[in-house]
């Protein structure tokens, strides 16, 4: 738990496309940024759900992948030097004699005289097990992330999913582990091929039991596991293990911000379409979170969003100081910003 | 298409639409988190058996994000990736459970 508050101009929840472009629009007005987000890397969506899909619609560049979206933002924002706070989620919004306090799941606190929310879609969160009986077990013997490798030693451990995140740490346990077993629906791996090769190896030394198929059920009593029922194409199985650890890959969340007092609606939250602010004086949302009539959840939408959000920011950061218009090209006092004059 | 509540809806939508979208279009719970880039697997449905022969095959991508859903079956497919045709009219399709 941080004591000291982060002071900053512009607290920006979401580190996506919108939320990075953000901290130029506002660098360019000499805000400085401070930016939260769940995942363990900037880029939200383009990052985590397309890093290698194409884009066509950003203007002037005819084509680029989520990810060289994500690298060239996090270039063109490097002379505002933004600081990034990961695997943190915005929980808590509070107003305060001089803005707003957020406070982040870690436990950092921040104070501005104004927040921005462009988290998109929300969290990235795990997905759970939908079972019904899947929450008793939750913590105690069902995992979707690995805090601690040391828990889970001696454990007899079954992995569910196929993807990267399930075998880095099927192999990262297999050292310490109890049992060890996989259950994924088909035989085809999409995770790293090398990590799909040494498990075949694992498995083909006995060490890690692999099983084609789906988690149907969970057995046990007061939360402690005892067997995992799997559906495969010849009928149900039962597998003893008293862990279960599962990566059925991360979904989208709203989150702690449907409670901040902001006006929805659904899931989205309305602005003024000349500033970009919430009803929360102060309070900015741009990008897929906002809503106003004919809005379209595209990133050159957000982007626009940005630089309208940034002047009405301006004026509760610098509220004594007057804010001229200027463009990059001819504003020898926004290039020297930009490091190139 | 058929709800989560079992009740059945008669959608309309265009050649050259994803089923997805018609889904989405007419306001029916669908989260397409990706937005139909076959990034996720939130628009998940069951076809129903007789209608699999007319499809394409899921494309290895396709097959990929299924591994993502829960309650995968024979006849799962990402409704992003379905196109309308002509022969498609009158397709029947189940909305897979949300988790």
């Amino acid at each position: 738990m941080s004591s000291e508050p982060v002071r900053t101009d512009l607290v920006i929840v979401g580190a996506g496309p919108v939320g990075l472009f953000a901290v130029f629009e506002a660098g360019l007005l000499g805000m400085s940024c401070h930016l939260v987000d769940n995942l363990d890397r900037p880029g939200g969506q383009c990052a985590e759900l397309y890093p290698e899909k194409p884009i066509y619609d950003i203007p002037a560049v005819p084509v680029c992948t989520g990810q060289e979206l994500v690298d060239r933002l996090m270039q063109q924002i490097r002379p505002f030097e933004p600081t990034f706070h990961f695997r943190q989620q915005a929980e808590r919004l509070e107003r305060i004699e001089k803005g707003w306090r957020v406070t982040t799941s870690a436990g950092t606190v921040f104070e501005a005289p104004a927040v921005v929310i462009a988290a998109g879609a929300g969290s990235f969160v795990p997905r759970r097990m939908p079972l019904p009986e899947a929450s008793s077990f939750e913590d105690r013997s069902l995992f979707y992330v690995v805090r601690r490798r040391e828990d889970f030693r001696g454990r007899n451990i079954l992995v569910a999913g196929g993807g990267d995140s399930a075998l880095d740490w099927l192999l990262e346990l297999e050292p310490l582990a109890g049992e060890l077993a996989i259950v994924h629906r088909r035989k085809d791996f999409r995770a790293k091929p090398d990590s799909v090769e040494r498990m075949r190896g694992l498995i083909e030394a006995g060490r890690i039991r692999m099983h084609i198929g789906q988690i149907v059920g969970l057995e046990g009593v007061d939360g402690r596991l005892k067997a995992v029922r799997i559906r495969n194409p010849e009928g149900e199985i039962r597998h003893p293990c008293d862990t279960v650890l599962a990566f059925y890959g991360l979904k989208m969340e709203l989150g702690p911000i449907a409670d901040w007092g902001l006006e929805l609606e659904g899931s989205h939250i309305k602005v003024d379409t000349a500033t970009f602010e919430t009803n929360l004086p102060g309070v900015f949302a741009v990008g897929d979170i906002c809503t106003y009539p004919g809005k379209l959840k595209l990133i050159l939408s957000g982007f626009h969003e940005t630089a309208l959000m940034s002047h009405k920011a301006f004026t509760y950061c610098f509220p004594e100081k007057r804010l001229v218009f200027r463009h990059t090209t001819s504003s020898s006092d926004l290039r020297k910003k930009l490091g190139v004059a | 298409m058929i709800d989560r509540e079992g009740v059945e809806h008669e959608l309309e939508g265009e050649v050259g639409w994803s089923l997805m979208e018609v889904i989405r279009e007419a306001g029916l719970p669908i989260e397409a988190a990706c937005g139909g880039c076959c990034a996720c697997a939130t628009c998940h449905v069951y076809v129903e058996p007789e209608w699999l022969p007319r499809l394409e095959e899921p494309c290895e991508d396709e097959n990929m994000m299924l591994d993502e859903a829960f309650e995968v079956r024979d006849n799962s497919r990402l409704s992003c990736q379905i196109r309308l045709t002509e022969e498609l009219e009158g397709i029947r399709v189940v909305l897979a459970p949300e988790f």
